[in-house]
Formats: C-alpha cells, structure tokens, sequence
C-alpha cells in the first residue's frame, strides 16, 4: 500500500500513525508532510528506523516550495507530480491520511 | 486621537499547507498601516514561514517570503523566535530569510503577557 501524509510531524500524529500501522509498501510525503523527509527534524531517527521495511518518498515542489530542498535526509527519494503518478499506479492500493 | 496598542502575532503553522501564514502577513501590515506596536513571534511549525529559499513555482501557488523581508519598510522589526521550535526542526538562525531574535519558551510567554491584544494564527 502507498501511504500519503500531507501533514507535518510535528503538527499532527499522521507520520507516527503510519509507522506504527504500516508493516510494507511506501510513504508519499506531501505539502506539509515533506518537512518530515528534513534533516535535522526531531522524526528524523524514526523515519530512517522505518526505512528497512518501508520505501520512503517526497514529493519535490513541496519541498521546493518551502525551501528544504537541499536538506532531504538519506534515503528519501524526491520524486515530481509524474513519480507521484507511477507511484499510486505501481501500488494496489494507496491511503491518504488526511 | 489615536492611541497606540502593542498587538503581538503569533503564528504557529507551517507556510503553504494552510493559509494561516498569509492571513496573519495581511494583519500584520495592516496593524502596521495603523502605526500600531507589532511584534511577531514564531513558534512550533510557524518557524517554517522564514525558512529561507521558497521556490513555489512547482505548486502553482503565490511565494511571499520577500514579505518578510519588507516588514522593515514598515516598521515592523521586533521578530521574536521560539529556540525550542528551532532545534525541533534542525534550524539555526542562518537558515532564516530575516534577522530575528531567538528566545527561549518560558520568554516568550513573558513577552505575551506584555501585550494588549494577542492574535494567534
């Protein structure tokens, strides 16, 4: 399953929720959810944890657009509105937590 | 007669993903058109707003991270923000878009109970 989180982590519970309920599949993080995917972030260490089961994506214009583009952790991969696409098609199914 | 009020926003959400950062923006210049006593201080997310090098072309929506840094033309300089928000996020004051002053929590209440009216966006 694709898990899509749009909320910042340290705004909301989303990102935690996910982690503790996704055991395979993908995270898209969106809009405020991005910041999650930021060095430095107190999540940092959980995201990176979940990576071994978990493949862990962001979505680049966000990033961009809040201007942490160049301080994506390790292991995120940026993808653009096109990678955004593949990825609900690749998956059977995808969740947006709103 | 006019009588001056000093008028803090607090702004709290990241920018983008709500619209709370811009409103609170238009507040402020218009406290500011008023000739009122603005202050701003940024915790939690709200840090996020003067992070520097907003590029929103991508999302089709409006940047206004230069607004911050026009609040000076109107007088408005007293930037206050909240260090413990700062290190939450892996942020130091280098990584902002203005000059700001970085202030500890319990200050920052302090600084609330100073005000006449206190707008939390």
């Amino acid at each position: 399953m694709l898990h899509i989180i749009n909320k910042s982590p340290l705004d909301r519970p989303s990102l935690d929720t996910v982690l503790q309920t996704a055991a395979s599949g993908a995270i898209l993080l969106i809009e405020d959810g991005v910041y999650a995917a930021t060095c430095g972030n107190a999540v940092e260490a959980r995201l990176k944890n979940a990576m071994g089961t978990l493949k862990v994506y962001a979505l680049g214009p966000d990033l961009d657009a809040r201007g942490v583009a160049d301080r994506v952790t390790e292991g995120v991969t940026v993808v653009g509105y096109d990678g955004f696409v593949d990825l609900v098609a690749e998956h059977k199914t995808s969740q947006s937590w709103l | 007669m006019s009588t001056i009020k000093k008028f803090l926003f607090v702004n709290r959400k990241a920018p983008y993903g709500t619209v709370y950062a811009l409103e609170s923006l238009e507040v402020v210049l218009i406290g500011a058109a008023f000739e009122q006593d603005v202050s701003l201080a940024f915790m939690d997310d709200g840090v996020y707003q003067l992070k520097k090098g907003h590029q929103t072309k991508g999302i089709g929506m409006k940047g206004f991270e230069k607004t911050y840094g026009a609040l000076e033309d109107y007088d408005v300089t007293k930037l206050y923000v909240d260090q413990e928000s700062m290190a939450a996020r892996g942020l130091t004051p280098d990584d902002l878009c203005v000059p700001v002053e970085m202030m500890p929590r319990a200050d920052m209440g302090k600084l609330m109970e100073e005000q006449d009216v206190v707008l939390s966006f």
